[in-house]
């Protein structure tokens, strides 16, 4: 098969931020929105027929999928290392394709309504379109330093989008956290790329990936501290992917880059590139699968399964409704990541894997429409927080209807999408790791409450006196919801086991009913309990949380984790190590070069005199030079 | 070829009219006498080219054609010469080397 058109899904969303980016005072915003809608449509369908062409006509060669690589090197190292450029299209590379498509063309749309009016507004788009090249360039990326590129690249966009309104101190500083953060993660990251280099002799996914290829094969012949050193480079590399996908600790930047536009957050911070760091796992799985029987990977799934119980408990007490979906989606990357990490390789075995897959697309449909449902009660209500929100389903049907189809699905409730991709996410885990299973089921029983408490509290509950009446938002704004709830309602019968595997030969799956019905009480119960809490208005839910005391007041302030930053950084990183260093950088090394510079100004003042600006002056150097040269060559040839 | 004269007295009179143009050049203070100096070390180079070119290479004329050439540039660089020293005497009426100096900035 021939994929080289697939270069064009990139490329184009590229152009248009550059059109837009070069001639943002010329183009007027409503041709800019179209321009960004258009470029995107065009990757969308160029995704949509490339995932045709792949999963249904020519990817597979005897019942497995294969991986096509169209590439040109870019940069040599060495006579056998070099960095390639080029795309690599396999399963999960056009799933991707496709969720980032989707979610990124839904966006645009969304952004037409709900930026209107913006002062940059060209800007946004323009963003937009740069975010979206990035993304599809990770997604397609052939090698590690290709991937590592543009990684960096969506950090950059997200930087850019998130400290959008730049003349708001608080979204200036949410947007240097976040590049921050991720970038400090990003360190390891580019240290496990080069450890691997180093031992490997090279960056290509299909070589590394290889399970009998030599990279998995000769893990054990070097060890450093008791591990493989590709095991600590595997440790890093997951280091760099958990900064991008908000694993605890270094989770603190994606509640903060709520401060941005909440279409950025539905695009950035739901749906795409928070999963980049799933996806990097997902990438690498056989050398996270093989390499020291799987010891990586099961850092992975303890990371990913601590993380979403700790922001699966926050989200519960928070009361700005952006972040309780930041910690939402926290929550549910780090599901993700435990399903990784229970995952086996062979057929049925890879169900972690395959589930991880699944609600890694489900969960950006659902997740992408929370937000710009979300985003829509904002456009409304003008507040961010709870307290001013209340009995909106009167004013707002289309977005009350479909944000409870996505809470729904969220929660697991069967036949939505959630359901499926939770479910397999729970059997991999009861099948590997018990423990892991039981924080699952838990954290399915907390995201079920706390995604009821945010639907009830905006839509029902108390009935709020607004000073504007709200109004359901324009049909730019409404279409998407639409489109997303129907993507959300069918998507769990997208026959994932089929299409998406470690091994790439598929399986059966089937739903294991006891465990279904275990999830679905759980979550169930959660959305009872929230209907108890918050449907109407009363004080239980106050009492609830004046019983947990302290408990409910570390939760509340995320459990000190940004004060405790602070607290490393300011006070001991700052004070203790940067302070001297600067200090004796500022008096001893800046000292020695302004010595060496003031002391050639004074011996100039010195012997400016000589220069005379006269031509007899030095006419009779010149000729003085040349008799003394004379008389000497003359010695020395007489003699 | 002048009978009775060798090159070398040719050679040491030239000499000498190149140091004298060179003494004449460091140590006058007023721009005329400067560029009659240079004019006196051109002239000495002139006299040198015909000299060697009759005494060693009498049946050549390079040397002769040169100091035709050198008599021309010289002509065109006194003018020149003199057109920016009378500029300079219309700015600040004076030829002498030390009321220029101003310029050294």
């Amino acid at each position: 098969m021939d994929f080289t058109y697939v270069i064009l899904i990139p490329l184009i969303p590229l152009a248009a931020f550059l059109l837009l980016g070069i001639f943002n005072q010329k183009i007027k915003p409503a041709v800019s929105g179209y321009i960004g809608v258009a470029g995107l449509s065009a990757s969308a369908a160029l995704s949509f027929y490339t995932a045709y062409q792949y999963f249904f006509v020519g990817g597979k060669v005897d019942g497995v999928y294969q991986t096509f690589v169209e590439k040109t090197t870019w940069m040599n190292f060495t006579d056998t290392l070099a960095i390639d450029m080029g795309i690599l299209i396999d399963p999960i590379s056009v799933m991707m394709l496709i969720v980032v498509s989707i979610v990124s063309l839904m966006v645009h749309i969304y952004s037409r309504g709900y930026m209107k009016g913006d002062d940059g507004y060209t800007r946004f788009f323009a963003f937009l379109g740069l975010f979206s090249f990035s993304m599809f360039g990770l997604v397609l990326a052939t090698n590690l330093f290709q991937i590592y590129i543009f990684w960096e690249l969506v950090g950059v966009s997200s930087y850019l989008l998130i400290g959008y309104y730049y003349t708001k101190t608080s979204a200036v500083a949410a947007a240097k956290k976040a590049f921050i953060v991720t970038r400090f993660a990003d360190l390891g990251f580019l240290i496990g790329i080069l450890i691997i280099g180093y031992y490997t002799g090279t960056y290509d996914f299909e070589t590394l990936n290889n399970p009998e290829g030599s990279a998995i094969l000769s893990w054990s012949s070097t060890s450093f501290m008791g591990l493989s050193f590709l095991t600590w480079a595997l440790i890093l590399i997951f280091m760099g992917g958990a900064g991008k996908s908000a694993m605890f600790p270094l989770h603190i930047w994606l509640p903060d880059a709520m401060e941005g536009p909440t279409p950025v957050s539905a695009l950035i911070h739901a749906a795409t590139m928070v999963v980049a760091g799933v996806y990097l796992v997902a990438r690498l799985f056989p050398m996270y699968y093989f390499i020291e029987d799987g010891f990586a990977l099961n850092i992975v799934a303890y990371v990913g399964g601590f993380s979403s119980l700790f922001a699966a408990i926050i989200a519960i007490t928070q009361t700005d409704i952006k972040r309780v979906l930041a910690f939402s989606t926290m929550s549910q990357l780090g599901y993700m990541m435990m399903a990784l990490g229970v995952s086996g390789y062979d057929g049925h075995e890879g169900v972690g894997y395959m589930a991880s897959m699944f609600h890694l697309f489900t969960h950006a449909m659902f997740k992408a429409l929370l937000f710009l449902g979300a985003g829509s009660v904002i456009h409304a209500v003008h507040s961010n927080y709870l307290k001013d929100m209340g009995g909106l389903r009167k004013y707002m049907p289309i977005t009350n209807i479909t944000f409870l189809i996505a809470a729904l699905a969220i929660a697991g409730v069967f036949p939505l999408s959630g359901f499926w991709s939770k479910d397999e996410i729970l059997v991999a885990a009861f099948e590997h790791n018990k423990l892991l299973y039981f924080v699952g089921v838990f954290v399915a029983g907390l995201t079920a409450f706390y995604m009821f408490r945010l639907y009830f509290g905006i839509f029902w509950g108390k009935d709020t006196q607004y000073k504007h009446v709200p109004h359901e938002s324009p049909i730019s704004m409404t279409l998407p919801l639409m489109l997303l709830a129907f993507i959300s309602i069918v998507g769990g019968f997208i026959p994932f086991s089929e299409l998406i595997t470690a091994d790439r030969a598929g399986f059966e799956a089937h739903l294991n009913i006891p465990l279904a019905i275990v999830a679905t009480v759980v979550g169930l119960t959660g959305i009872g309990l929230a209907y108890v809490f918050y449907k109407k208005e009363n004080d239980l839910a106050d009492r609830f949380a004046n019983a947990f005391g302290p408990f409910y007041k570390w939760a509340s302030n995320k459990f000190y984790f940004d004060e405790i930053y602070m607290f490393v950084t300011k006070k001991i990183i700052f004070k203790r190590i940067a302070w001297p260093i600067a200090f004796f950088d500022k008096k001893y090394v800046d000292g020695t070069m302004e010595g060496i510079g003031n002391k050639t100004v004074v011996i100039s003042e010195k012997i400016k005199g000589m220069q005379s600006g006269k031509v007899q002056d030095y006419a009779f150097g010149f000729i003085a030079g040349v008799v003394v040269l004379a008389m000497v060559f003359i010695y020395l040839w007489t003699n | 070829m002048i009978a009775g004269i060798s090159i070398y007295e040719i050679l040491t009179v030239t000499s000498i009219l190149f140091f004298i143009g060179v003494y004449g050049f460091i140590t006058r203070k007023n721009l005329i006498s400067i560029l009659m100096s240079i004019e006196l070390i051109l002239n000495a180079s002139v006299i040198n080219f015909v000299v060697i070119n009759k005494y060693l290479y009498p049946d050549m004329l390079q040397g002769v054609f040169f100091s035709i050439f050198i008599i021309a540039v010289a002509a065109a660089e006194t003018a020149l010469a003199v057109s920016i020293i009378i500029n300079l005497y219309r700015q600040i009426a004076s030829v002498e080397v030390k009321d220029t100096e101003i310029m050294k900035y």
